[in-house]
């Protein structure tokens, strides 16, 4: 078992860092400020859990939490097995926070994709554009205040029409 | 040669319905497969029903070498000007079958990015149910679609032509 | 005058647009290549051209109604989705579900990943020029899409799990039609490897293309057989059992070059174990129900009751309504499982209301294609193909 020792370790190491420590279903989960992922995420990788299976975010428009947004880093160890979430949160007025492309390459993606979908950038990132959405594409989909239905993207081309006509034919 | 032998040997028919009849047996479809669609239409071309028993399994990856667009699969916002393009490259008669529910309404997708159906920008000629349609539904349109080749007629295209 | 190696011969960097409709994009990926002549120099990918929105809508939709939209993610093997986002919305209920129901699942998940191999084969085969794999391939799979319509009514868009269990039973003797297609497995396996293992180009087109060191396939997240491939002895069933894997033996699948022949290999081999779980679960199926306890007040109550009672329909309205139906508490869980593609991971967050408040796919088609600019590298231009068929690339699952 290496997360009981890990999760102390944070919190001596970065007890102003950690806000909140909770568990729910038998899940750990750490909450800390985001400017310092990069420290805490870099702590777990070196002790073991060797694996970034999944970044995404929330918005906590409604949800309530730290700040209006978290970041939720979802560590494996192939070790132990053993998995542990970290949320880290950042304020809506400034959505960023450092990139973990360093320590996996496999963040490059998926923080891209949070930045499609979420808005929020993240510093030192190679290559921050929108990944799921086209390029002109305006807002963040999902985020709460965004309508599922969208801002009439969906309704926005050209009619197309066959060159014989039809209408006749038929 | 006598005269029962022409009697036998010689149809009279119009061009019309001549050229016709050899569209509608030999339609080639582009396939312009996105989603769980397109791997049910790969069952259409699989062995269980060959289309090529309808004389459509000439699969044209190429726009300008094929004369029926099968929409199969949701349309998002960014492949739609994709999809447009595809259309306008291909040479005209063309028909276009709109193969399941996301093409031809947006199916179960009521999202932002989800086009609610192909047909508001593109004009469909057969709509396929299903999610996803069974093979023996595609048949069933391509069956459909080759009674509305039928009756396409020469006097629409000179007309028409370049409008 | 021929040009001798050792002079580069002076051409002009092109750009390839590559997709993103061509026959051998899997659907609708896009890669922008700059060339050298026939070396790629370069490959960026573009994807979300079948973004749909998924977890947007998961957000209106309530826990059963979202299953029908898992089958819409990875189109080649949905049952595994189905079960993977049952497991964890009971992960988050706290819902504990029957032993007949987790075998069943078991079942048809090895079925599906069957399926799903015995197609990504095919179509890599095809890719590179062999139909004859893929018609074996497809008739096998065309089999055992009648097992799925004999079990779940439908071929494809099974939407066969409710949180909390089964949407029916198993039919009777459904044991016979699958043990008759498990037998069939085997047949079709090994035409398919007399085909191409030995054969002179299939070897040429895959051996010692788009290598993977077990080093970059944890930096880049890869799982499942992609990672099993490059030497990872990490299978998720085994490791950390969900639905009773732990009560199954099979050998989990490992090669050591992490090519493309490799990945080839690995799946053919993921097939026979598959068979073997398959076997095993219809030998010690167990009898009893395959939905929770009605009275809990998370499960739809039978069809018969519905139709047939005046309480069994005002519970089924009760738990459909906008107001009232099962609610979580409020919390998230995450649960990772093994599909066919690698660790397909559902992230369900709860405020304690009947529609989840966010729900995320950890797609493992996103993980596995984003290595694909580093494994294009250097390679030629008929390898992307090659390379985007062993990757297995399922775009629904990878854009959502």
């Amino acid at each position: 078992m290496l997360l009981p020792k890990i999760i102390t370790k944070v919190q001596d190491k970065f007890p102003s860092v950690t806000l909140d420590t909770t568990q729910f279903a038998g899940e750990d989960i750490i909450h800390i400020q985001g400017s310092y992922n990069l420290d805490v995420l870099k702590l777990f990788r070196d002790n073991g859990f060797n694996f970034l299976a999944d970044i995404t975010a929330i918005d906590n428009l409604t949800l309530g939490g730290f700040e209006r947004f978290a970041v939720v880093y979802h560590l494996l160890s192939h070790e132990t097995a053993e998995r542990v979430t970290i949320k880290a949160y950042v304020p809506e007025d400034q959505p960023e926070l450092p990139s973990a492309e360093s320590l996996w390459k496999t963040a490059d993606w998926q923080e891209r994709e949070i930045y499609d979908l979420f808005g929020i950038s993240f510093k030192g990132h190679p290559n921050l554009i929108r990944i799921m959405n086209p390029d002109d594409f305006q807002g963040h989909p999902l985020r709460k205040d965004y309508p599922r239905l969208g801002r009439k993207e969906r309704d926005d081309f050209p009619v197309v029409k066959r060159g014989i006509n039809k209408e006749a034919a038929q | 040669m006598q005269p029962d032998d022409i009697k036998s040997n010689i149809l009279t028919t119009t061009l019309e319905s001549a050229v016709n009849w050899g569209r509608k047996h030999s339609l080639w479809p582009m396939p312009f497969g996105t989603a769980c669609c397109g791997i049910e239409f790969m069952a259409v071309l699989a062995a269980r029903t060959d289309i090529a028993r309808f004389g459509a399994e000439a699969i044209r990856f190429s726009p300008r070498q094929s004369d029926l667009l099968i929409v199969a699969g949701r349309i998002s916002i960014k492949m739609m000007p994709v999809l447009i393009r595809i259309y306008e490259q291909m040479p005209e008669p063309k028909w276009v079958i709109a193969m399941g529910a996301c093409a031809s309404t947006g199916g179960v997708f009521d999202t932002y990015s989800v086009i609610q159906g192909v047909d508001k920008f593109i004009p469909v000629d057969v709509y396929v149910p299903g999610c996803p349609p069974r093979p023996e539904g595609v048949v069933e349109g391509l069956i459909k679609l080759q009674k509305l080749v039928e009756t396409e007629k020469f006097s629409d295209y000179s007309t028409t032509r370049g409008k | 005058m021929v040009q001798g190696a050792d002079q580069p011969m002076d051409t002009e960097r092109m750009v390839l647009n590559f997709g993103p409709q061509h026959p051998s994009t899997h659907g609708t990926l896009r890669i922008i290549m700059e060339l050298e002549g026939e070396t790629v120099i370069k490959g960026t990918p573009e994807i979300g051209y079948l973004h749909s929105g998924f977890e947007k809508l998961g957000e209106y939709l309530d826990y059963n109604q979202y299953i029908t939209i898992t089958d819409r993610m990875n189109y080649l093997s949905p049952l595994c989705n189905n079960v993977a986002y049952a497991l964890t919305a009971e992960k988050l209920m706290g819902l504990e579900v029957s032993k007949r129901t987790e075998y069943i699942r078991v079942l048809m998940c090895e079925l599906s990943r069957i399926a799903d191999h015995i197609l990504n084969v095919g179509m890599l085969a095809v890719d590179l020029g062999a139909l004859t794999a893929f018609l074996y391939g497809f008739q096998l799979r065309e089999d055992i899409y009648d097992l799925f319509e004999i079990a779940t009514g439908t071929r494809l868009t099974t939407s066969y799990t409710l949180v909390g269990g089964l949407m029916r039973d198993i039919p009777d003797k459904f044991d016979e039609a699958v043990i008759k297609v498990l037998d069939n497995v085997d047949v079709v396996a090994r035409d398919i490897e007399t085909l191409l293992n030995k054969n002179r180009i299939w070897q040429d087109r895959t051996k010692d293309i788009g290598i993977i060191s077990k080093e970059d396939a944890i930096s880049y997240g890869l799982s499942g057989p992609m990672a099993r491939a490059s030497g990872i002895d990490w299978d998720i069933r085994v490791q950390e059992p969900y639905s009773r894997y732990e009560e199954f033996d099979f050998d989990v699948a490992i090669a050591l070059n992490g090519d493309v022949f490799d990945r080839y290999l690995v799946r053919m081999e993921e097939m026979r174990q598959s068979v073997k779980i398959c076997r095993q679960a219809l030998d010690k199926m167990p009898a009893g129900d395959v939905m929770v306890d009605p009275d809990l007040g998370f499960s739809l109550p039978p069809k018969d009751e519905v139709y047939n009672s005046i309480e069994g329909l005002i519970y089924h309205f009760e738990i459909t309504m906008r107001n009232r139906g099962m609610t979580p508490p409020i919390g998230e869980a995450y649960v990772a499982t093994e599909s066919p593609n690698g660790e397909l991971g559902f992230y369900i967050v709860s405020d304690g209301g009947r529609v989840p408040y966010r729900v995320r796919t950890r797609p493992p088609s996103l993980m596995n294609y984003s290595i694909f600019p580093k494994l294009i590298e250097g390679h030629m231009l008929s390898d992307a193909p090659a390379i985007i068929g062993s990757t297995n690339v399922i775009a629904g699952e990878l854009d959502r």
